[in-house]
């Protein structure tokens, strides 16, 4: 071959760092495209190692996921890390909050991009998660032995739903604060638990004391709310969805690895 | 390990039969490294070339700061529980608001207990599961449409706006809606849940058979409930009803 002067000097370059110490340490398999060493790429990597080392050839199929679970799962990353950024420029005070925004878009480089990135990636993973029920559905992926992961899977939708709910109020901008309003004040309408649902009487539940009062930390939109929504949006769902999508992700692989026909 | 000069002795083929002989292989299985991971890796380049574009090209919102003395007319809930909110045309808060997403919720996590059956998993058939495909499309066919109308064709007031119509024309509030009376209220009601068990067993009794009493009771509880939706809206929009029940500690 022509480029055999390259070809020995790319060898000699691969030998040389793949033989490293360094590169040793880090990396627990060869450089060589051997069967060994495909299965070495997974299981001695702590990320790719929830993955089996081999799988069926059905299972490859983009037509049959779409890779929906998948890129779910990649936005939630995106939002996470895209999130963790916003939480340098953001302060969860009525007095700060919109301010902040303000500053993030005008004041700070790439700031708008940054928020756009966050705010229609929550968008996405909405619809994603959405269309990733719909996929399993479809595919009777639910049925035995998949139920449990299946129930997950809900809890998965509800915790997106409410992480991208708390998140809408943190703007603190009319079209925030409005649609919160009117999303809070279904918790009112709870009955025996909401001051303003049926039987509220019958515990002696009123505004200052009911389900709403709760979500909110005070009878209204305000302060306290900005705070609690923060917290949450933050710190608790993020954990709690992080949690579950190992676990999702873990039963997967115990209940036989992704549903296949017969 | 032995690695320098090893490279690409062997070629593709014959590392497919190769797979096949590893502890976790079966024949025609694949290596998750490369296949599995450059699928999943090209799917979050793409992923990501859509979502910067779209963040490159339209501007999150930002109104006003919040004001709790200037009520935003309408006030939207974010898209996704627009649907819900639409359903507060039709239902008190209490049914739209609380009972509808608890029992979507509690409703999807029964799923996989009321149909257990293990036929046609992991692939897309219409064909063979028709009667479990058609309930639960329509629900979530019924749950886009809701949003749909929730979120294009809702104007101030929560009244119908045409996207070609002006939000600052003036709408005529809704005409005289009226409620059944108890005496035809309740009795429909219990002929409508009543009927709901009976009717499916009476034409198809191979359904209770099959799945026991307990499954049956709970899927037709289900499918009643979801299909009292829907047709509470239309007796509000065809004959102006406002409920079809009437106590003195709620309505339906
Ligand atoms: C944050 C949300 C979620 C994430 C990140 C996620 C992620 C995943 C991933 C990566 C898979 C592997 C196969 C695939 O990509 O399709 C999967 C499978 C599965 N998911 Fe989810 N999922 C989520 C929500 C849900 C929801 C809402 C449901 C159902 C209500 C669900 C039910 C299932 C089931 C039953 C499987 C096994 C599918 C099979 O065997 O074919 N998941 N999920």
């Amino acid at each position: 071959m022509a480029s055999s002067r390259t070809d020995q000097f790319r060898r000699k370059a691969v030998d040389w760092i793949t033989t490293s110490q360094l590169y040793r340490s880090v990396f627990r398999h060869g450089y060589a495209d051997t069967v060994r060493n495909r299965a070495l790429e997974v299981t001695s990597n702590a990320f790719l190692h929830l993955h089996p080392i081999t799988i069926p050839a059905h299972a490859l199929k983009v037509r049959f996921t779409f890779c929906l679970g998948g890129l779910t799962f990649f936005l939630f990353l995106v939002e996470t890390v895209t999130g963790v950024l916003l939480m340098f420029y953001y302060r969860p005070v009525p007095e700060y909050a919109y301010a902040d925004m303000k500053t993030l878009q005008y004041a700070v480089y790439f700031g708008m991009i940054l928020r756009n990135l966050h705010r229609w990636g929550a968008h996405l993973m909405v619809v994603l998660v959405m269309l990733h029920m719909l996929r399993v559905f479809l595919t009777g992926s639910y049925r035995p032995p998949r139920e449990f992961n299946w129930v997950l899977g809900v809890n998965l939708l509800v915790l997106t739903l409410l992480l991208s709910f708390t998140g809408y109020l943190l703007p603190w901008d009319q079209l925030a604060f409005w649609a919160v309003t009117v999303g809070t004040n279904m918790a009112a309408a709870t009955p025996f638990l909401g001051a303003e649902g049926p039987f509220h009487g019958l515990l002696g539940v009123n505004g200052m004391n009911d389900a709403r009062f709760l979500l909110l930390g005070d009878v209204r939109v305000a302060g306290s709310a900005l705070l609690r929504f923060y917290v949450l949006h933050c710190v608790a769902l993020p954990l709690v969805a992080g949690v579950l999508m190992v676990v999702h992700f873990w039963r997967v692989r115990k209940d036989g690895g992704i549903s296949r026909p017969l | 390990m032995k690695e320098a000069g090893e490279t690409n002795t062997t070629t593709e083929r014959s590392l497919a039969q190769e797979i096949g002989t590893m502890p976790t292989g079966r024949p025609g299985d694949v290596a998750v490294f490369p296949y599995l991971v450059y699928s999943e890796f090209l799917a979050a380049l793409l992923c990501s070339i859509v979502l910067m574009v779209w963040s490159l090209t339209v501007a999150a919102p930002l109104l006003e700061q919040a004001n709790p003395g200037i009520t935003e007319n309408p006030a939207k809930a974010p898209w996704y529980f627009v649907g819900l909110q639409e359903l507060l045309v039709y239902f008190d808060p209490w049914i739209a608001g609380v009972m509808m997403p608890t029992l979507i919720i509690v409703g999807l996590m029964a799923i996989p207990y009321l149909d257990t059956s293990t036929n046609a998993v992991g692939r897309y058939t219409i064909r063979e599961r028709r009667l479990v495909i058609s309930h639960f499309g329509l629900g979530f066919a019924l749950w886009w449409v809701l949003i749909a109308i929730g979120q294009f064709l809702r104007g101030p007031n929560w009244h119908i706006y045409w996207p070609w119509q002006d939000w600052s024309m003036v709408k005529n509030p809704e005409g005289a809606m009226w409620d059944f009376p108890v005496w035809v209220g309740l009795p429909l009601l219990i002929a409508y849940f009543v009927g709901g068990f009976v009717i499916p067993q009476k034409r198809w009794p191979w359904l209770l058979e099959r799945l026991g009493t307990a499954r049956y009771v709970g899927s037709i509880t289900l499918a009643l409930l979801f299909y009292g939706v829907p047709i509470k809206m239309l007796l509000r929009l065809l004959f102006n009803v406002k409920y079809v029940l009437v106590t003195s500690w709620f309505n339906i």
